[in-house]
């Protein structure tokens, strides 16, 4: 499989997973929706899910054996958690976050 | 109708430009594929957390059972979207499909806020003109950040960051509106063990499946309790 091969099968895999996400209610659940388990799910699932992204991806960012030990990437992740209490807007926090990290990454310290 | 229609997505013009962007960027600057594979991606996935983690992947040129598997997930919240619109779009004909299709964060909050007629067919045409202009301001980001991204020159060294950033957000926000810890700690506790004990190409799913079995574990418990309390009530 070429690269544009490989492409164009990601991108149809990927649209594929989304689409079923939002069209499987429509399917299946019609007569479920008051159904405990899939409230339950509905309501810890999301935030579970969220919380193991972070954690992943945080730690895939980290310089955990240089002079920083995982501070590189601890340090912009406070930052976010900390703009984004302060000011409850997603694109500024955002944007703290990625641009201290650049900063970090970019000074080669 | 146009015109009150646009009003009322103003909000999502000035959230979905900038994020867009960000992941035409990011696309252009990490991968070695053409620009527009990056609109594109916004015509046929349409999901912002999904498409900036599609870029990592296509970075580690992932599997792409793994692609199909980290790709629901993540998105899994919009299974829970739907049910609370199954009512909403009865009866919308051709146009459901689309509605379906478009069903983002920012759209469903805006299709589930805003003041509605009784007029269902109008109001299902406004549904449906909200969700092509929301996606219109998404591709049109993604295509900007793409040709950025490949003809300005600068040091984006760093900038894969903002996954990470926006997943925190994310969680900060599910932690808000859920007012409860409990899954947030599973979660990170759950990316721990993985991270431990296997190799990072199964780690993500791995933590998936730890997630997943906690939370029916603790459905079998709280059930059974339920159960107990109201046989012992007669």
């Amino acid at each position: 499989m070429g690269e544009s091969g490989y492409l164009a099968a990601f991108i149809a895999v990927a649209a594929i997973a989304t689409f079923a996400t939002r069209v499987i209610p429509f399917l299946f659940f019609e007569r479920h929706t008051e159904h405990p388990l899939v409230r339950h799910l509905g309501r810890y699932l999301p935030a579970a899910v969220m919380a193991l992204l972070a954690t992943v991806f945080l730690q895939r960012s980290a310089d955990w054996s240089g002079s920083w030990m995982g501070f590189d990437a601890l340090l912009p992740g406070a930052l976010v958690v900390i703009v984004h209490l302060w000011r409850r807007n997603a694109l500024l926090s955002i944007a703290a976050g990625t641009i201290s990290y650049m900063a970090i990454q970019q000074a080669g310290l | 109708m146009n015109q009150s229609v646009f009003r009322l997505t103003l909000p999502i013009l000035f959230g979905y430009l900038p994020l867009g962007m960000a992941f035409g960027v990011l696309f252009a600057t990490q991968l070695d594929y053409a620009w527009w594979a990056a609109p594109l991606m916004g015509l046929v996935i349409y999901a912002g957390a999904g498409q900036i983690l599609a870029v990592s992947l296509l970075a580690v040129n992932a599997g792409l059972l793994e692609v199909f598997i980290a790709m629901f997930v993540l998105n899994a919240r919009h299974l829970f979207y739907g049910l609370s619109l199954l009512g909403q779009f009865k009866g919308a004909g051709w146009r459901k499909l689309y509605l379906i299709f478009g069903l983002t964060d920012e759209t469903y909050s805006l299709l589930t806020s805003r003041p509605r007629g009784s007029d269902r067919a109008h109001e299902q045409e406004v549904d449906f003109r909200i969700t092509g202009f929301n996606q219109c301001y998404w591709v049109a980001g993604c295509a900007t950040g793409a040709l950025l991204g490949e003809n300005v020159a600068f040091d984006s060294t760093g900038i894969e960051f903002a996954l990470v950033a926006l997943f925190i957000v994310l969680t900060l926000e599910q932690f808000k509106s859920l007012g409860e810890g409990f899954p947030i700690w599973l979660g990170a506790a759950a990316a721990g063990v993985a991270m431990l004990v296997l190799p990072p190409a199964h780690q993500l799913i791995g933590a998936i499946a730890l997630v997943t079995a906690v939370l029916l574990l603790e459905y079998r418990k709280h059930r059974r309790q339920t159960l107990h309390r109201e046989s012992s009530h007669g």
